[in-house]
């Protein structure tokens, strides 16, 4: 059994759907035409799992940490999404929606970005397959990340500052949403992740379904068995619900860990933005509230449909963790296993590592979503080096 | 439902006189004075105003309008501060709001729509409510006798428009061109493409926004169309003028245009 598709209106349960502004409407029916027949087209899916291989190095492996289970008392493998081409788990997706835009016969990939992979995956697939890329990113990522914005302009895309609202990822959705509105013609938005209108939730969890197959294999292989938990980091939750998506049927306990200043699940109520129907941190008359996270690939005040509708069904859990801690589970991660994570999946393991006692004797399967060097920069300067 | 149009029966009574509607659009909550402005604009000749509710993440509007809500929402302006501002003055003009979905899903449909019509307001503009979505807000809102103004696009294919029409009251919003609001240099020629699509299936009153910042531009884009909207030019002159008597001047210079040319 897999997730469920949601209806045609969009929707997994109450969330989801499709707001946007009328001028829009006819592309997202489009790229839904697009997508279905694409996804159901076998000379597609073999071009998109030929980029997936040989492109990207897929499979990813699955780690088992061996010194922090120890540490831990539980049994850690890790889904090492950081592995891929371009160094997280956006790829899947990027490559994905490239090909269906060429196929749309469209010139130009228009992105938002937060911490820069998304961006940066979506530049280099705009590379290979010779379009136009502009990536909209907030000025304060911009900063934070100046190294993927170098990646980005290295791979000939056109990187635009936001400067509006909290100049975060929320106001590059903003300012990309805006992009498109006017360029629909010949431009092919390339959504980052399980977020927005009908069908980018769906159409991205799709692409992303390649972690979950692959990691129930190996878990299974290594295992013998289903894991006990799977968790993985939550901004709009690409990577989590891909990861999610291999084990909805198993016993597997799904646990999605969202930063305590962009927590849409644990502090936000249903509301309306981007698109979408789901939960959202918003004051009392509705205005968006800024997220404040360490990482700026969680730098986000929403979160996907598909994860409100598995919280509101009670198959998977959300819980949040402190910036203190993901500094502290960056540097578990790094001196313990040798591997550098990105600051986004370090909230998965600031997570474990919390939680250590609930998960003495279990099996976690963790999405390692992203490698850290983007990272180090920000972390020399909070650890003061 | 019979009763809610009275933006319609304005804007019919415009028309019909062989004269072009001109809706002017100002940001609620934008300076301390901006409910005279309301007043001013009426006065210069404004069929209808339209208020702008200030939303933090507006994916339908340009710098000029994306800067005044802002400061207005700076300047501690809400959704309930605005509408309290309106109660009580009586407009010469009917009055529409124009904001984003989600601040009337955070109130609840029915008090949104009740909390407009209590406050004097006759429509309701909604850019991110497209028809797949509208019908839980559309109920409450006729059962609060508010006429909500529906969209129609470049993009939007000549089935869809037929559609829009019907379940558009007050009048149906022809977006001038591909993309967000704004001046631009030039009228595009999308302005008038969408206006004859649209008066070739509905006898509603047919306006076009988006793109609309000069009187000249005002007068060509109403060649075929029943009237404009005009959002951010008037906006930019609040934000730089600060004068309801500037903002009502620059209203007249479009007033007298169409009148004179119509």
């Amino acid at each position: 059994m897999n997730l469920k598709n949601p209806n045609e209106k969009g929707r997994f349960g109450p969330f989801g759907g499709r707001y946007v502004p009328e001028t829009l409407v006819p592309a997202c029916n489009e790229l839904e035409k697009s997508f279905i027949d694409a996804w159901n087209d076998d000379s597609f899916r073999k071009e998109l799992d030929s980029l997936l291989s040989d492109y990207a190095g897929r499979p990813s492996p699955v780690t088992e940490c061996f010194n922090l289970s120890s540490e831990l008392n539980c049994r850690l493998l890790l889904k090492r999404e950081d592995l891929n081409h371009t160094g997280s788990h956006k790829i899947n997706n990027v490559l994905g929606q490239a090909l269906l835009a060429k196929r749309m016969g469209k010139k130009r990939l228009v992105a938002e970005t937060g911490a820069g992979q998304h961006g940066v995956a979506t530049a280099t697939a705009a590379a290979l397959l010779n379009m136009e890329c502009c990536v909209y990113m907030g000025e304060v990522d911009v900063k934070r990340q100046e190294l993927n914005v170098f990646r980005m302009k290295l791979l000939g895309a056109e990187v635009k500052s936001v400067e509006s609202g909290s100049k975060t990822l929320k106001d590059a959705v903003n300012d990309a949403m805006r992009d498109w509105v006017a360029t629909v013609e010949e431009s092919y938005y390339c959504l980052g992740s399980v977020m927005g209108p009908h069908p980018y939730p769906w159409m991205v969890r799709t692409f992303h379904e390649v972690i979950g197959t692959e990691a129930r294999k190996q878990s299974e292989e290594i295992l013998g068995t289903t894991p006990d938990v799977v968790c993985a980091c939550i901004g709009g939750g690409s990577n989590a619900i891909g990861i999610f998506s291999g084990f909805i049927d198993s016993d597997a306990e799904l646990v999605g860990v969202e930063p305590a200043g962009g927590a849409a699940i644990g502090r936000g109520v249903p509301g309306v933005v981007h698109g979408m129907e789901s939960f959202l941190m918003q004051d009392e008359f509705g205005q968006v509230l800024e997220a404040e996270s360490i990482s700026a690939g969680l730098d986000y005040p929403g979160v996907g449909p598909e994860h409100s509708y598995l919280s509101s069904t009670g198959r998977a859990r959300y819980e949040s963790v402190t910036d203190a801690e993901v500094i502290d589970a960056f540097q578990l991660l790094s001196r313990s296993e040798g591997l550098i994570p990105a600051l986004e999946p370090a909230h998965a393991l600031a997570w474990v590592s919390r939680e250590r006692e609930y998960l003495t004797g279990k099996t976690v399967l963790l999405n390692l979503s992203g490698r850290g060097d983007k990272d180090v920069g920000q972390m020399m300067e909070i650890l003061n080096v | 439902m019979s009763e809610n149009v009275e933006i319609e029966s304005v804007l019919r009574k415009k028309i019909d006189s062989g004269k072009k509607a001109l809706v002017v659009y100002i940001t609620g909550g934008l300076g301390n004075d901006w409910i005279q402005t309301m007043h001013s604009v009426i006065e210069a000749g404004a069929d209808v105003v339209e208020i702008g509710i200030p939303f933090s993440d507006p994916v339908m509007d340009g710098p000029i309008i994306q800067m005044a809500n802002e400061s207005s929402m700076e300047s501690g302006s809400t959704p309930v501060s605005i509408l309290n501002d309106l109660r009580g003055e009586s407009s010469a003009a009917p009055l529409a709001v124009m904001t984003y979905y989600n601040l009337a899903y955070r109130m609840g449909h029915e008090r949104f729509a009740s909390g407009l019509a209590s406050a004097g307001i006759s429509g309701c503009i909604l850019p991110d409510l497209p028809l797949e979505e509208l019908d839980a807000w559309s109920e409450s809102a006729s059962n609060s006798k508010i006429e909500t103004i529906l969209l129609a696009a470049p993009t939007t294919p000549d089935e869809r428009l037929y559609e829009i029409c019907t379940r558009s009251y007050g009048f149906v919003y022809a977006v001038g061109l591909l993309g967000v609001t704004g001046v631009r240099s030039e009228l595009a020629d999308s302005a008038i493409e969408i206006a004859s699509r649209l008066k070739k299936v509905t006898s509603k009153p047919v306006l076009v926004g988006v793109g609309i910042g000069t009187p000249e531009q005002a007068v060509k884009a109403s060649e075929i169309s029943d009237g404009v909207i005009v959002g951010s030019a008037i906006v930019q002159e609040m934000i730089d003028s600060s004068s309801p008597e500037k903002v009502g001047e620059l209203v007249s210079s479009f007033r007298n245009a169409l009148d004179k040319n119509y």
